[in-house]
C-alpha cells in the first residue's frame, strides 16, 4: 500500500469524523448544561436521516438543502420533550433518567419501523460520485461537503454560547444551577432550549451523514454509543472536545478498516474509550479539576 | 436454615410468597407449551434481574453491560460441549469463574481509577462491545456465522447434559431464582450487605467509617458476575444457538436491568416482579395485536415502550415499594 491511500483514507476518516463530532456535540451540551445523558441520542439522529430520505424521495430536496430545516425540527421535538418530559427527571437517579430514554428510545426506533420498513435507505445525490483531486489526494465530494457543513454548524453553536445574552444564561445554569436560579433565571426553559438544540446538532449530523451513509431504523444504538464514546474521549462537557474526539474516533476507524477489517474497527474506537477512561478520565481536551 | 432467612419478614409476605412459589411449581402440570415458554422467559430475567440488582440495587454500582457474563457463560459452556464434549456442569464451573475473573477486572479498572456513575455505566457498555465485536471474530466460536449445540431428540431428560424437554429448563431457572432470592436476603443481612448499602448511599462517608469501599465494591460486581454466568450456561443449552449480535448486544443489557428497575430497584422482590409484568406485558401485547388482525412489525415495540414511559413516569421507585405499600407488606427495601 502506498502512502497516497493511507493519506487518502485519512482525510476521508478526518472528515466523517467531523460530522461524528457535531452529533456528539449535541450530546456534550446535553450532558453540560441539563447533567442528562442522552441514551436515545443516536435513535433521534435516525429521525433526522429519516426525515432527509422523505424529503428527498417526495420532494428532490437535496439534505444539505434540509440541514437547517430538519435541524429546526429536530429542535422543536428536543425542546418539547425536555419541556414536557425530561425536567420533570432532572432531580431523579441516574437509573431513572437511563429507563426514560431508553423507553424514548424504543419508541422512536419501532415508529420508524413502522412507518420506513426495516430496509436501508439511503439518498443519491447527482454529486455521490463526484471527487476532488488536489495533486495525488482525491477526496470525496460528499464527505467534503459534510465535513464543512458540520464545521460549519458547530462553529453556529460555539458563537451562539460565545456570544449571545441565552447563550451566556445557559453558560450559567450549567456552571451554578442554584445561583442560576438565585440571579432569576428561567432555568427549566433555559434546560430545554439546550436541550433542542442538543437535538438540533444531530438533526444537522444526521442530513450531512446521510450523504456517507445508508439509514435503517435499528442504526441507532449503535451511533448513540459512538456518541458516548467521542464525547468521554474529549471530556463530557467539554465542546472543543467533541469536536477533537469526533475527528478522532473518524480517523481510527478509517484507519483499523485499511489496516484489519472494516467490521472491526468500532473495537478500536471503545479500546480508546477504556484507555481514555483509565488514564485521562476528564478527556482529552479538558484539564484534571484541582 | 430456610426458616432463619425467612425470619423478619411480615407473615403475610412469607405466605404470599410460599403461595407464588407453590403455584410456580405446579405449573408445569396445566401450563400448555405456550405459557411455558413465557413462564421460562421469566424466571430467566428474574434470575439475570436478582443478579444485576446486587451490584446496582445492593451496592449502587449501575452496570450497563451485564450481556457480557451472560455472554461469556454462554460460550464458555457451549464451546466446551462443541469442541471437546464437556459437559454444561462442568462447562459451569469454568464459566462461573471466567466470568468471576472478567467481572474483577472491570471492577479493577473502574474503581482503582475512580471510575464512578455515568462514566462507570458506560465503561461496562464499552467493555461488552468489545467483547461483541471480538467474538465476531474470534473463529474458535465460528465468529459471526454463531456457535451452534447439536440438537436432536431426547426420549428422556438427560440432566447432566441439560438435554430435553423445556420443562427441565423450567425447574431449574424456578430452583436458581428461589436460591438467588434467599440468597439475596441472605447477602443483605450480613455485614457485606450492610457495607454495600453504606457505598450506596454515601461512598465518601462509608469510606470515613473505615469501610473498605473498593474491597466490597469488588465483590458485588464478583458475585453478579458470577450469578450472571449461570444464567448463560442455561441460555446456551435452551437455546442452543449463539450469536455474538444476540448475546452481547447492548439492547441484551437493557433487557436485563428494565425488570428490575421497573420493578423496584434495591428491592428483594423487585426483579422478579419486575420480570412478571414486563414479560407478561411484552406476551400480552402479541395477544392483544393478534388478535386485533393488527400485524405491522414494531407496533408491539411502541405500546411496550410507552407501557414503559407510563410505569417510569408514574412510579419513580419501581412497581414493588408502591403495591407492597398497597398490600400492607411493609417495604423489602433496606
Amino acid at each position: 500500500m502506498s502512502f497516497d491511500i493511507f493519506l487518502n483514507v485519512a482525510i476521508g476518516g478526518v472528515l466523517t469524523g467531523l460530522v461524528y463530532g457535531l452529533m456528539a456535540l449535541g450530546l456534550s451540551v446535553i450532558f453540560g448544561v441539563v447533567r442528562v445523558v442522552n441514551f436515545a441520542h443516536g435513535e433521534m439522529m435516525t429521525v433526522a436521516m429519516y426525515l432527509a430520505v422523505a424529503a428527498f424521495t417526495i420532494l428532490h430536496l437535496d439534505p444539505l438543502l434540509m440541514l437547517v430545516p430538519i435541524a429546526a425540527v429536530l429542535f422543536a421535538f428536543g425542546y418539547l420533550l425536555q419541556a414536557g418530559l425530561i425536567n420533570r427527571f432532572i432531580a431523579r437517579p441516574e437509573h431513572s433518567q437511563f429507563l426514560l430514554m431508553v423507553a424514548i428510545a424504543i419508541i422512536i426506533v419501532n415508529v420508524l419501523l413502522i412507518l420506513f420498513g426495516p430496509d436501508a435507505q439511503n439518498v443519491q445525490v447527482a454529486y455521490a460520485f463526484d471527487s476532488l483531486q488536489v495533486g495525488p489526494l482525491i477526496v470525496d465530494a460528499t464527505k467534503l461537503y459534510a465535513g464543512l457543513g458540520a464545521i460549519a454548524a458547530a462553529g453556529a453553536l460555539f458563537a451562539f454560547f460565545r456570544f449571545t445574552q441565552i447563550g451566556t444564561a445557559i453558560r450559567a445554569c450549567a456552571d451554578n444551577y442554584t445561583g442560576a436560579l438565585v440571579v432569576g433565571l428561567d432555568v427549566k426553559r433555559l434546560y430545554a432550549l439546550t436541550f433542542g438544540l442538543g437535538t438540533a446538532c444531530v438533526g444537522a449530523a444526521g442530513c450531512m451523514l446521510l450523504l456517507i451513509f445508508d439509514v435503517t431504523p435499528t442504526v441507532g444504538p449503535s451511533y448513540t454509543l459512538l456518541a458516548f464514546v467521542i464525547v468521554i474521549t474529549g471530556g463530557l462537557g467539554s465542546m472543543p472536545g467533541a469536536l477533537v474526539g469526533g475527528v478522532l474516533i473518524g480517523f481510527t476507524e478509517a484507519m483499523a478498516g485499511l489496516l484489519f477489517t472494516p467490521s472491526a474497527k468500532s473495537m478500536f474506537a471503545f479500546a480508546i474509550l477504556v484507555l481514555v477512561l483509565l488514564f485521562r478520565p476528564q478527556g482529552i481536551m479538558r484539564r484534571r479539576p484541582a | 436454615m430456610i426458616a432463619r432467612l425467612l425470619e423478619g419478614m411480615p407473615r403475610a409476605a412469607a405466605v404470599l410468597l410460599a403461595l407464588l412459589f407453590a403455584l410456580m411449581a405446579a405449573a408445569p402440570l396445566f401450563a400448555g407449551d405456550y405459557l411455558l415458554t413465557v413462564l421460562i422467559l421469566i424466571l430467566y430475567f428474574a434470575y439475570v434481574g436478582q443478579a444485576w440488582n446486587i451490584m446496582m440495587g445492593f451496592a449502587g454500582q449501575l452496570s450497563l453491560g451485564h450481556a457480557l457474563y451472560v455472554g461469556l457463560g454462554a460460550y464458555t459452556a457451549a464451546a466446551l460441549f462443541v469442541h471437546f464434549g464437556i459437559g454444561p456442569w462442568i462447562g459451569l464451573a469454568a464459566a462461573v469463574p471466567l466470568c468471576a475473573l472478567v467481572g474483577a477486572f472491570v471492577g479493577f479498572l473502574a474503581f482503582r481509577f475512580r471510575v464512578a456513575g455515568v462514566y462507570f455505566a458506560i465503561l461496562t457498555i464499552a467493555v461488552a462491545e468489545f467483547a461483541r465485536v471480538g467474538f465476531d471474530h474470534l473463529d474458535w466460536t465460528r465468529g459471526s456465522a454463531g456457535l451452534f449445540l447439536p440438537v436432536a431428540q431426547y426420549a428422556r431428560n438427560d440432566l447432566w447434559h441439560l438435554r430435553g424437554h423445556p420443562v427441565m429448563f423450567y425447574y431449574i431457572l424456578l430452583s436458581a431464582t428461589a436460591i438467588a432470592g434467599l440468597g439475596c436476603r441472605a447477602l443483605l443481612r450480613s455485614r457485606v450487605g450492610y457495607f454495600w448499602l453504606a457505598i450506596r448511599e454515601d461512598e465518601e462517608a462509608a469510606r470515613a467509617l473505615g469501610i473498605d469501599t473498593f474491597r466490597y465494591k469488588m465483590v458485588a460486581v464478583v458475585i453478579s458476575a458470577a450469578m450472571t454466568a449461570f444464567a448463560g450456561v442455561i441460555y446456551a443449552f435452551y437455546y442452543n444457538n449463539l450469536f455474538p449480535e444476540q448475546v452481547f448486544h447492548i439492547s441484551r443489557s437493557i433487557e436485563i436491568i428494565l425488570g428490575p428497575i421497573v420493578g423496584g430497584i434495591g428491592t428483594l422482590f423487585g426483579p422478579i416482579l419486575g420480570a412478571f409484568v414486563l414479560t407478561g406485558l411484552a406476551e400480552m401485547l402479541t395477544g392483544a395485536l393478534a388478535a386485533l388482525g393488527i400485524d405491522i412489525p414494531g407496533a408491539k415495540q411502541v405500546f411496550y415502550g410507552i407501557c414503559l414511559l407510563a410505569v417510569i413516569v408514574a412510579l419513580p421507585e419501581g412497581i414493588w415499594p408502591w403495591l407492597s405499600r398497597r398490600l400492607g407488606l411493609g417495604s423489602d427495601k433496606p
